[in-house]
């Protein structure tokens, strides 16, 4: 449904995004991670129009942005560093937008109620909380009823109870409506629980694209063996049946504990230099992947 | 027009503008402004041997020229509201960053533009009113006391329709300043260093060296002036104006010129 193809943008010498492509399917909650200056925002500013790609293309349904016919009836966006005039109440900004999104003044008042703001929606949005403003950015993408929704850090300045209600949201939409999803978040642990599908960018670059299920994969704990007889060591370990690789004389080993890997070698008569634990939480793959530097030339299983 | 994106686009901004105090309390500043000057002008017009002659020197006006005065007072002194409002519009989309919503909603920049100058004009016909009413409110009673008040008089109502119609001018070209300098903070600065210091002294300057005399006309003051047909500055005995519909054109040209070039630079840029 939008499709990234070579996406590239410099700001004067500062390479922000840089020949990204990537896809973003019907029916799931794709989470579109990286540290703060990844280039996220950039990426989803070009992909709706308000900033010019140096290269490549953005589409939505085959279609740029800006020649979408009704763009807010077919993707609705909740932007960082975008605003409401306080003195404006949250269903006047919306029936601000309301006209050219394409909607009357009874599709204002719903959204609110769908987003929790019903009772507070002519008040000013000046008075409003951090966490009130994400729900009228959330309102506003959702004014036009769009098959894509496309929202930046929409957890910042949600409380817990926010947060949860949030993933919720999401995946009804995703799941149960079909809409397409994508959400960017600087911190993995926070759309853990909501996204289907992950895009890990780190200074303006992919570096990893895939199910959430193959990255949790790559989090599965691995034991680090060394020995003198490594050939021994890893035709026992291979017997055993878990996934075995290594290079420079250390092995990993997926799938097993460092327990069970020192009992096969106690058993096999093999000497160890060296056993333990490697990798863990999800958290820790993503910081990897996404270090400055790019994540360390080691073979992943 | 109702279903077209040129209809939507312009009930959008139109909302934009109600949606907001700042119109109405520009406005009413507008109308105190123009009652309180309205009462001043009418009285030093109606009892010259009262009002201080030190100031402004004597103003030898009478009958309907007295009345056109006064009542078009706003042209020459209340500009600067519609303006105000005009660049707003467009600054303050910058200053809450609601241009990304707006953006998003209108990925056609030229056509957000174009609305907003449509609509400016409908707001600064509201400034004209505002502005006028304020002036005849202030100035009708005195003027009552001495030639009369010339209210039912064609000509002189025919003036405050072009009186009107120049304040909705300047809206429209404060939308086209706020296109190129979106710093709200800037543009008014930029919008108040014009209009009390560099046109009145250009106006002066201009008008006193004889082979400039005629470019002094072409300022956007001196066209909207001669748009509205009374001068306080050419009553005041400065300079000559344009005819009025040259001066009517002149100030859409400069609404336009600006928002053209605000359309070319600052609206071409990345919105980040």
């Amino acid at each position: 449904m939008i499709e990234i193809r070579g996406l590239t943008k410099s700001f004067g010498p500062v390479r922000a995004v840089d020949d990204l492509s990537f896809d973003v399917h019907p029916g799931s909650v794709t989470g579109f991670l990286g540290p703060n200056g990844a280039g996220k925002t950039t990426t989803l500013r070009m992909l709706l129009g308000l900033v010019s790609p140096d290269r490549g293309t953005a589409t939505i349904a085959g279609t740029r942005y800006r020649d979408l016919v009704r763009p807010g009836q077919r993707v609705g966006a909740a932007l960082e560093l975008s605003g409401f005039h306080p003195g404006r109440s949250a269903r006047d900004h919306l029936r601000v937008l309301a006209p050219r999104v394409g909607v009357d003044d009874r599709r204002c008042d719903e959204a609110l109620e769908a987003v929790g703001l019903g009772v507070a929606a002519r008040r000013r949005v000046g008075g409003y909380s951090l966490g009130m403003r994400q729900r009228l950015a959330l309102a506003a993408a959702l004014l036009g009823d769009p098959e894509v929704l496309v929202l930046d850090e929409p957890a910042n300045g949600l409380d817990p109870q926010g947060i949860v209600w949030l993933r919720q949201f999401l995946r009804h939409l995703a799941h149960q409506q079909g809409r397409t999803v994508l959400v960017s978040s600087h911190v993995l642990g926070e759309v853990q629980e909501t996204v289907d599908d992950v895009v890990l960018v780190a200074a303006g670059r992919l570096v990893h694209a895939s199910p959430l299920d193959e990255l949790i994969a790559m989090a599965a704990p691995r034991v680090r063996v060394s020995g003198p007889d490594i050939t021994g060591l890893a035709t026992a370990l291979t017997r055993q049946g878990w996934t075995v690789s290594g290079e420079g004389g250390v092995l990993l080993v997926a799938g097993a504990t460092p327990a069970q890997v020192g009992a096969v070698a106690f058993g096999a008569g093999v000497e160890l230099h060296e056993l333990a634990a490697e990798g863990a939480g999800l958290e820790d793959v993503f910081l990897r992947l996404t270090q400055p530097g790019g994540p360390p030339k080691e073979p992943v299983a | 027009m109702r279903r077209g994106p040129i209809g939507a686009a312009l009930r959008s901004e139109w909302r934009k503008v109600t949606t907001t105090r700042t119109w109405w309390v520009l406005a009413l500043a507008l109308f105190g402004y123009m009652l309180f000057l309205g009462a001043t002008i009418g009285f030093a017009i109606t009892h010259p041997d009262l009002a201080s002659s030190g100031g402004s020197g004597d103003l030898q006006v009478h009958g309907r020229a007295a009345a056109e005065l006064v009542y078009t007072l706003a042209a020459s002194f209340g500009y600067a509201f519609p303006l105000v409002i005009g660049a707003l519009a467009m600054t303050g989309e910058f200053r809450h960053r609601t241009i990304t919503p707006t953006l998003l909603a209108e990925p056609h920049r030229g056509l957000v533009l174009g609305a907003k100058l449509a609509v400016s004009l409908a707001v600064g016909v509201l400034y004209g009113v505002a502005g006028t009413l304020g002036a005849i409110a202030g100035g009708a009673p005195l003027l009552a006391t001495g030639d009369g008040t010339f209210l039912t008089s064609g000509a002189v109502l025919a003036d405050l329709g072009f009186c009107v119609l120049a304040l909705a001018g300047w809206s429209a070209i404060g939308v086209g300043v706020g296109s190129l300098i979106t710093n709200q903070v800037a543009a008014v600065i930029a919008i108040l260093a014009f209009t009390q210091f560099v046109e009145p002294v250009l106006r002066i300057g201009l008008g006193s060296v004889h082979a400039l005399s005629g470019a002094s006309r072409y300022l956007p003051g001196a066209a909207a002036e001669a748009l509205s047909g009374s001068s306080f500055y050419s009553s005041a005995g400065m300079a000559g104006l344009l005819e009025r519909w040259q001066g009517g054109l002149v100030l859409l040209g400069y609404a336009v010129v600006l928002a053209v070039l605000g359309r070319l630079t600052t609206m071409r840029r990345d919105v980040a």
